[in-house]
């Protein structure tokens, strides 16, 4: 029998080794799988590579994964926030490397990693700062039909953490608003993904029209109970 | 002559009137979200947001939040009826892919010709952050600026060349200013419109760059 319903968040992080490359999910409050990142604090793998939108607020989450001293190199868009301090410590003070990638090359590359292509030429980011290597060389580049087009590679990860809403025993998964961002792309790219749902479900419940991650691309399913919102209802 | 500056509001209307209807509309963090309450109700413009949503409504009620459903500022929206949620990859292609109309962004600088200097000002301390900016920049089919025409310290933020770090390479097609309207193209600046009360000479003495009137 296929199960992939796990009990513990702990259970589902064993053996993650130094050095993995991790994805976390998220955007902003919505899809962060908070309970999956204070499990790796506490699984205790270090010289992690982190791909996220961000780089943490405040002193929780991916902020904590940080302060702890696990992440060796953080790859992903946005890090500057108003509460974004201990990224911008370790930063300054060249404890953590970055790799800065327009938002919409990093959910490509992610994808990309996932669908088994070995890369893409994109406009987005030609002739910027952005279309360089780290050692300052440039990127690849081509003339395509007229338009300038940077070449991208794939992110693939050892392991992507990510929260959706319902899930069954195969990993199918469905997600809720503006929660889904970076999920279902991840999810495609690690190559053992664990998913935090409100509702674990009997095969046949999740409607298979409306399955937005099938159950291939996932290998564990935590729950997580809801929490309620101000306005009564329940979210994340 | 006296002219009077465009107040926030003003130049989101502005910009707000030359949105057509059924346009999908990426509108930038910070003060292009403004331009949302200007949009008359008449008008059925449909809003992208690059965090997977399109058809996004206002605020919701104080106390109606939820945190599932955020704009790409971070800040609590609500769903229109017929609105609907996608992945990042999708979000991101409706924009590389040219299937937004127009998108609306702010700037630091930006050039006669439409290059777009809006996500770094490359000082040595600063913290490199860009998101979407330069996936908007050059997506949308018409990137549109939305900014004031002078920095605090009264130059003009259009320029010849960008000195900041780039966004984008002739991406700019409009400039909505607190003073002027401008079109940016291969052969310069194009006046579109400006307050009452300001001529010509004196725009282009502001900017110290030559302008093709209307």
């Amino acid at each position: 029998m296929i199960n992939k319903f796990v009990s513990s968040v702990s259970e589902a992080l064993t053996g993650t080794a130094d050095g993995s490359t991790v994805m976390i999910g998220g955007f902003g409050t919505a899809g962060i799988p908070d309970e999956l990142i204070e499990g790796l604090i506490a699984q205790g793998a270090r010289e992690l590579t982190v791909v996220n939108n961000n780089a943490g607020n405040a002193e929780q989450g991916l902020a904590a994964l940080l302060k702890a001293g696990r992440v060796r190199k953080i790859i992903c868009s946005f890090p500057r926030q108003t509460d974004s301090h201990v990224f911008d410590g370790l930063y300054r003070s060249g404890q953590v490397e970055l790799e800065l990638v327009p938002q919409g090359n990093l959910a490509e590359r992610i994808r990309a990693a996932g669908a088994g292509i070995g890369g893409f030429f994109t406009p987005t980011g030609y002739g910027t700062e952005l279309a360089k290597n780290a050692d300052g060389s440039l990127k690849e580049t081509r003339e395509i039909d007229g338009r300038m087009y940077v070449y991208e590679t794939p992110i693939h990860a050892d392991l992507a953490l990510i929260k959706a809403e319902r899930g069954d025993r195969w990993g199918n998964l469905t997600y809720r608003m503006a929660a889904r961002n970076f999920g279902p792309i991840m999810a495609m790219a690690a190559r053992k993904t664990v998913a935090t749902v409100h509702e674990q479900v009997a095969l046949g419940e999740l409607d298979p029209e409306t399955v937005v991650t099938p159950g291939i691309f996932v290998q564990a399913v935590v729950k997580i109970d809801r929490v309620a919102t101000q306005a009564g209802g329940f979210k994340a | 002559m006296t002219y009077t500056r465009r107040s926030k509001d003003e130049l989101a209307a502005r910009v707000a009137h030359d949105i057509p209807e059924g346009a999908i509309v990426n509108l930038g963090i910070g003060q292009p979200t403004l331009v949302a309450n200007h949009i008359p109700s008449s008008r059925e413009v449909l809003l992208h947001s690059e965090n997977g949503i399109l058809g996004m409504g206002p605020a919701p009620a104080k106390g109606q939040e939820d945190y599932d459903l955020i704009n790409a500022g971070k800040q609590p929206v609500t769903l229109l009826p017929g609105g609907a949620f996608f992945h990042h990859a999708d979000s991101f292609a409706m924009m590389r892919g040219g299937h937004l109309d127009i998108c609306v962004l702010g700037a630091f600088q930006v050039s006669a010709t439409g290059d777009l200097a809006n996500w770094h000002t490359g000082e040595p301390d600063a913290i490199p952050a860009v998101g979407g900016a330069m996936d908007l920049a050059i997506g949308a089919k018409q990137t549109w600026v939305m900014m004031d025409l002078l920095t605090k310290q009264g130059q003009s933020k259009l320029v010849q060349a960008c000195t900041y770090p780039l966004t984008g390479i002739a991406c700019v097609k409009r400039v909505y200013t607190d003073l002027a309207t401008l079109a940016c193209t291969p052969q310069g600046l194009v006046l579109i419109d400006m307050v009452p009360g300001l001529a010509l000479e004196e725009l282009s003495s502001l900017i110290g760059l030559p302008l093709k009137p209307a």
